[in-house]
């Protein structure tokens, strides 16, 4: 069977030709690499390839998928992706490969445990394909803001790709990988999804483990997938998600498989549509792909209805009070004692933090820091910081009052589709509005997906699902139909097309 | 000449005696290789989750409940965020504005009588590590193996005005966090250690003074110490018209005196806001329920048992509850010696005993006498076997050479004479030998009684039983 | 909602950020912009509303005591810049 289709014909196929042996986890691994070879540079989608790593993880998966077929029944409930090679966001640890987390800071950490997510993709049976680019500490929606360079948009190499798992959703995107892992803080998943024409999810938080995934803002950082469908989507969380003793907000549960929510009928869900969603903000190009995908969901059976989520237009504010105070504690570790870069320049312990931050710290992440610092300093912390948390519940009360006249609530997942490469560096916010759809969301903590939804002017625009708490099942439920009486997540980027790839 | 009036406030921090540490599975055992009990959760490596010990919030619930405090339903962990190469996450977790034990309190015995310390609040927090000045080339060394120690910070109202209160206060939470098992007490490894806060202000004033914080005191000497000096540091310097600035000190045993901490100079805005790792600690009724029904009977209980049913006094009562193994041993001596005094008990366990104990450096439970040899001991003393003398020479030998009360008696022969007949030939003999002596008592010299004992007692070889010796005699005398 | 020269140095200062007088101005101007957007909170009403920390609502789980991890210094010594003799190497520490 030629290699070529399966690459990009979606995760089942691949493990099934994998299972029956058809070919090869090694066979499959040096073709993404040798995919990569030739667009990596263009893209600067990935921070660390390594080959060599690669493929022994890939052998490893052979002898193993040669002593399965051998003996009929064994490991194959287990290792759901047996061979399939997965590109992680740089900010999984993974244990003897560099994670950087898109930082100088960590340009020389190899981490020396696996995070719960690696574990479990691990125990799957998938291997590691790359480590991908990303806004430095998760901080940034352009994917601009990596020390390792921008990431470029496979449609439109001129553009962003979205962030911060940039690299991430490029990789899929322009065939690199089947799948990939990502995070989501504000929109860091679904946003860069929908900018680069894949599907990605944000689950519930606390349904994936964030142990070992290094924090940005722990209350809002979530554990999610890209991949080329929703159904693929399913497939990884069935993998990625379940209870991590070692994460205190990680949640034990008993759902029933998400493979199990696909491919069915959609006929009488309510899909709420805030009418908040659809104001002045939203361009005219995003709007209406996102309204002819409503009529979509209309057309499959779903019922449409208002719902308003009056207090998500606070969601910005709030989030650049939370997410900074929270990022400016977690990232107090990285001081260039135990890890990490240390400044070759110091005569004291004070020069050591201080140049040692300074230097191993980009300017966004410095400046999440200085406002985190603020916000939680004496005399400012009610009027930000404690605010910030009231605006928070009123925004998670919001979505509570919708979801009880609707199943999910659909939208744009941005107001406008990727935006040129230093277009927003002049002012820090103006990229901050990218968000205005997705950090509501995180914020009340619940379950979204984006999945690709047409073109404005030839860039990908993405269709967002949120559903109630641990609901992501319905999501994909919907996410899948949708899907299949669309073609929109089957188009490919021109942009690499006779680039080899 | 102004009286001046000190108030002091306690906040003592006590590592909690788990096997593993607060927020992560590694060891707490004391004295291990430097960072080998230091896991990647207690390092704050990138990525890395703490989890709440259970063994640690039962501990803090004993607490609770054994100083009469609230436990609360629900209480937060936050994190004060500040940069020192002993704390590695740049954070320490410690409960701030919810605390799990809000109030409560603990009655103290002083010269003074008794006296009632308030409780603010007891939390729990993670220890340091350690910082080691020995020279690595002008550098510092940090161990992180106590990173991560569990610690119920204790704090008190300001309601100590001495030193002694202060010290009677820390000796009686010392005896607490032992009786209830949350702590092994160990001050040497730092186990218990206190911050004394100590301000003065004019005798009548109802306003504080400007306090200053001493920091890591490890001795009830040197808590002590670093208060008179501190108090004479601020009222010298107030007479001299100065002001005393708020700050935090260390005492330095060397030179018997307080200095600032030079790292704690700038004004610490520590950022407190809740540790969005770890959602709230819940301790539900029935939890606490369960922590009570375990709960050994508490020093007040037996200190009042002690007073009442046993008609001890308050002071031999206050010094057996000091700790509950001499509480035990008190108790464990009791039961082996029936018909024995309580006091006679009380008096040997906090005389001789306790004596002994301080001159071999020993604490209770590791006593050369055991309960049951001073049992054995007392019981003989009761009956009439042996006189008080007899008694002190028996548990000399007991402690330095073992064996048990009856085999000593026996083999020495110390049985006393209590045989009224084999005393009065001895009486009657002396009489016969002394007429001048008689004579002299028989005309009113009282003191004469004395040289009679004296010499009965020698011809006894000090066996007499001394009651029945005094009994015979005198009746001998008034002829 | 402009933020001084003295508040950028403060906060730099809590944050053990190193900042050159050079990068002050515009540390400055793009500090006062995100405080600027943060402030916008200030004019919601939010009385009697409780503050959301933590999203699920849930309360935290507790673990067993028991020692559960080894001994690894030598592996996570090996990313630390300077050590010796198993100790992490700073700066003389002064207390």
């Amino acid at each position: 069977m030629s290699l070529q289709p399966l690459l990009d014909g979606g995760l089942r196929p691949l493990v099934q030709a994998l299972a029956r042996r058809s070919v090869s986890a090694t066979e499959v691994a040096q073709a993404y690499l040798d995919r990569i070879a030739v667009a990596n540079p263009l893209l600067n989608a990935l921070i660390t390839v390594d080959p060599a790593a690669t493929l022994r993880e890939a052998a490893l998966a052979d002898t193993r998928l040669a002593s399965a077929s051998t003996t009929p029944g064994s490991g194959s409930a287990a290792a759901a992706l047996a061979g399939v090679p997965i590109v992680h966001k740089d900010i999984f640890c993974a244990e003897g490969w560099r994670t950087t987390c898109g930082s100088r800071m960590l340009d020389n950490f190899i981490a020396p445990y696996d995070a719960g997510v690696i574990e479990r993709f691990k125990a799957a049976g998938a291997t590691t394909l790359a480590r991908a680019n990303m806004d430095e500490f998760a901080m940034g929606s352009s994917n601009e803001h990596s020390w390792y360079g921008p990431v470029r948009n496979p449609w439109d190499l001129q553009r962003v790709p979205g962030g911060s798992s940039g690299g991430s959703a490029a990789c899929v995107a322009a065939g690199l990988a089947p799948a990939a892992t990502g995070t989501d803080t504000g929109g860091s998943i679904r946003q860069p999804a929908a900018w680069c024409g894949v599907s990605g999810i944000k689950p519930t938080y606390g349904r994936v483990s964030r142990y070992g995934m290094i924090a940005y803002a722990s209350s809002l950082d979530q554990g999610g997938a890209f991949a080329r469908s929703a159904d693929d989507l399913a497939l990884l969380l069935d993998v990625m998600s379940g209870h991590d003793v070692r994460d205190s907000t990680s949640v034990a549960r008993e759902d029933a498989p998400f493979s199990a929510s696909v491919g069915r009928d959609v006929r009488g869900l309510r899909v709420g549509i805030p009418r908040e969603w659809f104001g002045t903000g939203l361009s005219a190009g995003v709007g209406a792909a996102v309204k002819a995908a409503l009529a979509q969901l209309q057309a499959l059976g779903c019922e449409l209805v208002d719902v308003s989520l009056p207090a998500s237009s606070h969601a910005i504010p709030a989030y650049y009070v939370i997410a900074p105070a929270e990022a400016s504690s977690n990232l107090s570790r990285f001081d260039g004692v135990r890890f990490g870069h240390r400044t070759a320049d110091y005569h004291d312990l004070n020069e050591l933090y201080e140049r040692s931050r300074a230097e191993g710290f980009g300017a966004e992440v410095k400046r999440r820091i200085l406002i985190g610092s603020y916000v939680l300093s004496h005399g400012y912390y009610d009027a930000y910081y404690l605010q910030a948390q009231k605006v928070r519940r009123l925004i998670a009360n919001d979505f509570a009052l919708a979801f009880e006249s609707c199943d999910l609530i659909a939208g744009p997942v941005t107001p406008e589709s990727a935006f040129m490469l230093g277009s927003n560096s002049s002012d820090p916010t103006s990229m901050y509005l990218a968000d205005i759809y997705t950090i509501p969301v995180n914020l009340a903590g619940l379950p979204a997906l984006s999945v690709p939804a047409g073109f404005d002017a030839g860039l990908p625009v993405g269709l967002q699902l949120v559903g109630p708490w641990w609901q992501e099942g319905r999501l994909l439920q919907v996410a899948d139909a949708y899907q299949r009486s669309t073609d929109w997540h089957l188009q490919r980027p021109a942009a690499l097309k006779g680039e080899g790839a | 000449m102004t009286q001046w009036e000190v108030v002091i406030g306690l906040e003592t921090h006590a590592q909690l005696s788990t096997e593993s540490k607060i927020f992560s599975g590694a060891s707490t055992a004391f004295g291990a290789e430097p960072n080998t009990q230091a896991c990647a959760v207690d390092l704050g490596l990138p990525g890395v989750l703490p989890v709440i010990n259970r063994g640690a919030v039962e501990r803090a619930i004993r607490f609770g409940l054994a100083v009469g405090a609230e436990v609360a339903p629900r209480s937060v962990f936050a994190r004060k965020n500040y940069f020192y190469p002993d704390l590695p996450k740049g954070y320490q977790i410690s409960q701030f504005e919810l605390p799990v034990v809000v109030g409560g309190g603990l009655t103290i015995q002083t010269s003074q009588g008794e006296k009632h310390v308030r409780l603010t609040r007891a939390h729990l927090e993670e220890d340091a590590g350690k910082s080691l000045h020995e020279d690595f080339h002008g550098l510092s060394g940090v161990d992180l193996n106590r990173a991560g120690t569990p610690l119920l910070e204790i704090v008190t109202e300001p309601d100590m005005r001495s030193a002694e209160e202060a010290v009677a206060y820390a000796r009686a939470l010392h005896g607490l966090v032992r009786w209830i098992e949350i702590c092994d007490g160990n001050m040497q490894e730092g186990s218990f250690r206190c911050d004394v806060n100590v301000s003065v202000r004019p005798m009548g004033q109802p306003e504080f003074g400007t306090r200053c914080e001493i920091k890591n005191l490890n001795s009830f000497r040197f808590i002590e110490r670093a208060i008179e000096c501190e108090v004479k540091r601020q009222i010298e310097l107030i007479e001299d018209g100065g002001t005393v600035v708020q700050q935090t000190r260390l005492y330095d045993p060397d030179r018997d005196e307080t200095r600032s901490m030079r790292s704690k100079e700038d004004a610490m805005d520590y950022r407190y806001f809740p540790d969005p790792d770890l959602p709230p600690l819940l301790v539900g009724a029935d939890w606490v329920a369960r922590v009570a029904a375990g709960l050994p009977e508490l020093p007040v209980a037996r200190r009042t048992r002690f007073a009442d049913a046993l008609g001890l006094s308050a002071y031999d009562a206050a010094l057996l509850t000091a700790s509950r193994e001499a509480a035990d041993y008190f108790e464990a001596v009791l039961a082996a010696a029936p018909g024995v005094d309580a006091k006679l008990v009380a008096n040997w366990v906090n005389g001789d005993l306790a004596a002994a104990l301080k001159r071999g450096d020993l604490d209770i439970a590791h006593s050369q006498v055991s309960n049951a040899q001073l049992a054995g001991l007392l019981v003989r003393l009761a009956d009439g076997t042996v006189s008080g003398k007899m008694a002190k020479e028996i548990f000399e030998i007991l402690w330095s050479e073992g064996g048990d009360a009856d085999a000593i008696i026996d083999a020495r022969g110390m049985r006393q004479i209590s045989d009224s007949g084999e005393l009065q030939a001895v009486l009657q003999q002396l009489i016969d030998e002394n007429p001048a002596q008689v004579a002299e008592y028989r005309g009113g010299k009282e003191k004469v009684f004395g040289f009679f004992v004296g010499k009965a007692m020698k011809a006894t070889a000090g066996k007499a039983n001394p009651a029945q010796l005094n009994e015979l005699l005198r009746a001998l005398l008034a002829g | 909602m402009s933020l001084s020269e003295n508040e950028v140095r403060r906060v730099a200062r809590l944050s053990r950020l190193a900042v050159t007088a050079a990068e002050l101005p515009q540390l400055q101007q793009d500090l006062s912009r995100i405080l600027d957007l943060a402030a916008q909170l200030q004019a919601i009403d939010t009385t009697g509303v409780t503050p959301l920390a933590h999203p699920s609502g849930a309360g935290a789980p507790l673990r067993n005591d028991h020692v559960t991890e080894v001994d690894r210094r030598q592996a996570f010594q090996a990313v630390a810049p300077q050590t010796e003799r198993g100790l992490y190497l700073v700066p003389k520490v002064i207390e």
